[in-house]
C-alpha cells in the first residue's frame, strides 16, 4: 500500500495532479523509487473510487485534474502512518539457509562460504556509501533511504560474523569434547594402561 | 606512488610453545591519496597490523616502507622523526590530553618537533578551521562533545603536512552520525593526498574505503573488488516493498 498512502500524504499538503505527484514522490524518496505516470492515475482513480481523495471542482476546466484528500482521506493517512508494518514472521532468508546448510556439509568449508557473501556485502556497501559521499548534493530523503539500505546490509554482515564466531567457538568446543571422549573410551578399553 | 608498503610482514608473540602468529606474510601497499580499510574480528591481528605500519613496533620478518624508506632499518631517531612529521594517528578513545585546549593538542606534535610555539598554533588553527571546529579551539577536551573531540583527534592527526593516517576503530564510540563525519574527513584528508589505513570491525565504517582487505588470524584472507558504479544501485531492482 505505499504508493496509495504515499500520494494521500503528498496530497494531505494541498491539492495537486498526477504528473506533479510522481515527481513529488521521486523527490522525497530519493530517486531510488521510480514511478511510472500510469500508476500514478491508477492510484489516484482508486483513492477517489474509495472516498480518500476527489477531483479538485475549482480546477475542473483547466486541462490537469487536480486531486484533493477528503476527511476519510486524512484518517486514513494518521491511521496507515501509526500502523506497524508486519515483521513478526521472520522472513524466509536465503542466506540463513545457505549458512546453515553449508554448517552441515563436511566437506564444504564454512568459512570460505562466509567470507564470499560477506565480501560480497561489503562491496554493495561500499557501492551504497559513494551515493552519499558526495556532500554538496545533500538531500534528506536520499539520505535517509540510502542510511535504511546501508543498515539493512549492515545488519547482514554482522549476522555473518556472529555466526563465524559461533561456529568456531562450537566446532574448538565440539573437538575438545570428542579429544576428552576419545580419551575416556581409551582409558575403559584399557589402551592407556 | 606508494606511501606505505608492508612486504610478507609476519609478527610472532611468545617464544616457544607458547608462540603465537599474530600476523602471517601480510602483503599490503597503500597509495597517496587513497584510504584503505582492514576488517576482522577481535584477536584478528587489526590492531598489531596498525603498530607496524605506524613504526610503534617491528615485525618478526618482512619489511615496512613508509614514503619508500625502509623502517625496518632504521635508527629510533629517524623512527621518531617520521612518526612525528609523517604520520599521523587516530585512536579509538581520542588520547586528546585533558590539560591542553583543542588549539594546544592539535599544535603539540608540530611544537614537540621543534616548530615555534606561534607557527605550530597557526597550524592548529587551520587543521581545526578545516575541520569546522574554530570555535572551539580554546575549549578543553572535557568541554567538548564526544563528536568534537573526536575530530580534534583527526584535527592533530593531519596537522602540517602528514601525509600517512592510521586509525583504529575511529568512530569508537560514537552514533553512526558522528562515525559517518569522522569517516568523510578521513576521506577528505585522502582527497588531498594523504594515505590511510582504518581498520575496523565495522562494515558502515570500512564501506567507505577504496579498498576492504579481509583478517583472519593473522591472515590476509581476501579484499573487496573495485566496487561497480554506485548509479548501478538506483532505479534498477528496487521497488517500492509491498506494492
Amino acid at each position: 500500500m505505499t504508493i496509495r498512502h504515499s500520494l494521500l500524504a503528498l496530497l494531505s499538503e494541498g491539492p495537486k495532479y498526477g504528473f506533479q505527484l510522481r515527481q513529488e514522490f521521486e523527490a522525497r524518496t530519493g530517486d531510488m523509487w521510480p514511478l511510472n505516470v500510469g500508476q500514478v492515475y491508477t492510484t489516484l482513480n482508486r483513492l477517489e473510487r474509495d472516498g480518500l481523495a476527489e477531483v479538485d471542482d475549482g480546477d475542473i476546466e483547466e486541462r490537469q485534474r487536480n486531486y484533493r484528500i477528503t476527511d476519510r482521506g486524512t484518517e486514513e493517512l494518521a491511521r496507515w502512518l501509526r500502523t506497524p508494518p508486519d515483521l513478526s514472521q521472520p522472513p524466509r532468508d536465503e542466506l540463513v539457509i545457505k549458512i546453515l546448510v553449508a554448517s552441515r556439509l563436511t566437506h564444504i568449508d564454512v568459512y570460505e562460504v562466509i567470507q564470499v557473501h560477506r565480501r560480497h556485502l561489503v562491496q554493495l556497501m561500499q557501492q551504497w556509501t559513494r551515493l552519499k559521499e558526495d556532500d554538496a548534493n545533500f538531500d534528506l530523503a536520499f539520505a535517509l533511504a540510502v542510511d535504511a539500505e546501508l543498515f539493512r546490509l549492515d545488519a547482514v554482515v554482522r549476522w555473518l560474523d556472529a555466526a563465524d564466531g559461533r561456529l568456531k567457538r562450537t566446532n574448538l568446543e565440539t573437538s575438545t569434547e570428542s579429544d576428552e571422549t576419545a580419551a575416556r573410551v581409551a582409558r575403559r578399553t584399557g589402551a592407556l594402561r | 606512488m606508494s606511501m606505505l608498503e608492508l612486504r610478507r610482514v609476519s609478527k610472532v608473540f611468545g617464544e616457544g610453545s607458547t608462540e603465537v602468529d599474530a600476523l602471517s606474510n601480510i602483503d599490503l601497499t597503500i597509495e597517496r591519496g587513497s584510504l584503505v580499510a582492514i576488517m576482522g574480528p577481535s584477536g584478528s591481528g587489526k590492531s598489531t597490523l596498525l603498530t607496524i605500519a605506524g613504526t610503534l613496533e617491528l615485525p618478526t620478518s618482512g619489511d615496512v616502507l613508509i614514503d619508500r624508506k625502509n623502517v625496518v632499518a632504521m635508527s629510533r631517531d629517524d623512527k621518531a622523526r617520521l612518526r612525528r612529521r609523517t604520520i599521523g594517528y587516530v585512536f579509538q578513545d581520542f588520547n586528546l590530553l585533558a590539560g591542553l585546549t583543542a588549539v594546544e593538542n592539535v599544535a603539540l606534535p608540530l611544537e614537540l618537533d621543534g616548530m615555534s610555539l606561534k607557527q605550530a598554533r597557526a597550524h592548529g588553527m587551520a587543521a581545526l578551521e578545516e575541520l569546522g571546529l574554530a570555535d572551539r579551539a580554546q575549549r578543553f577536551p572535557d568541554e567538548l562533545s564526544g563528536g568534537e573531540r573526536q575530530r580534534v583527534a583527526i584535527a592533530r592527526a593531519v596537522v602540517g603536512d602528514r601525509s600517512l593516517l592510521l586509525a583504529d576503530e575511529p568512530s569508537g564510540a560514537l552514533d553512526s552520525v558522528n562515525g559517518e563525519a569522522v569517516m568523510r574527513m578521513i576521506l577528505a584528508a585522502c582527497h588531498q593526498g594523504v594515505a590511510a589505513l582504518v581498520v575496523t570491525h565495522d562494515a558502515k565504517l570500512a564501506s567507505w574505503a577504496d579498498r576492504v582487505i579481509f583478517l583472519r588470524d593473522g591472515v590476509a584472507v581476501d579484499e573487496t573488488l573495485p566496487p561497480a558504479r554506485p548509479e548501478d544501485l538506483l532505479g534498477s531492482a528496487t521497488t517500492p516493498p509491498t506494492l
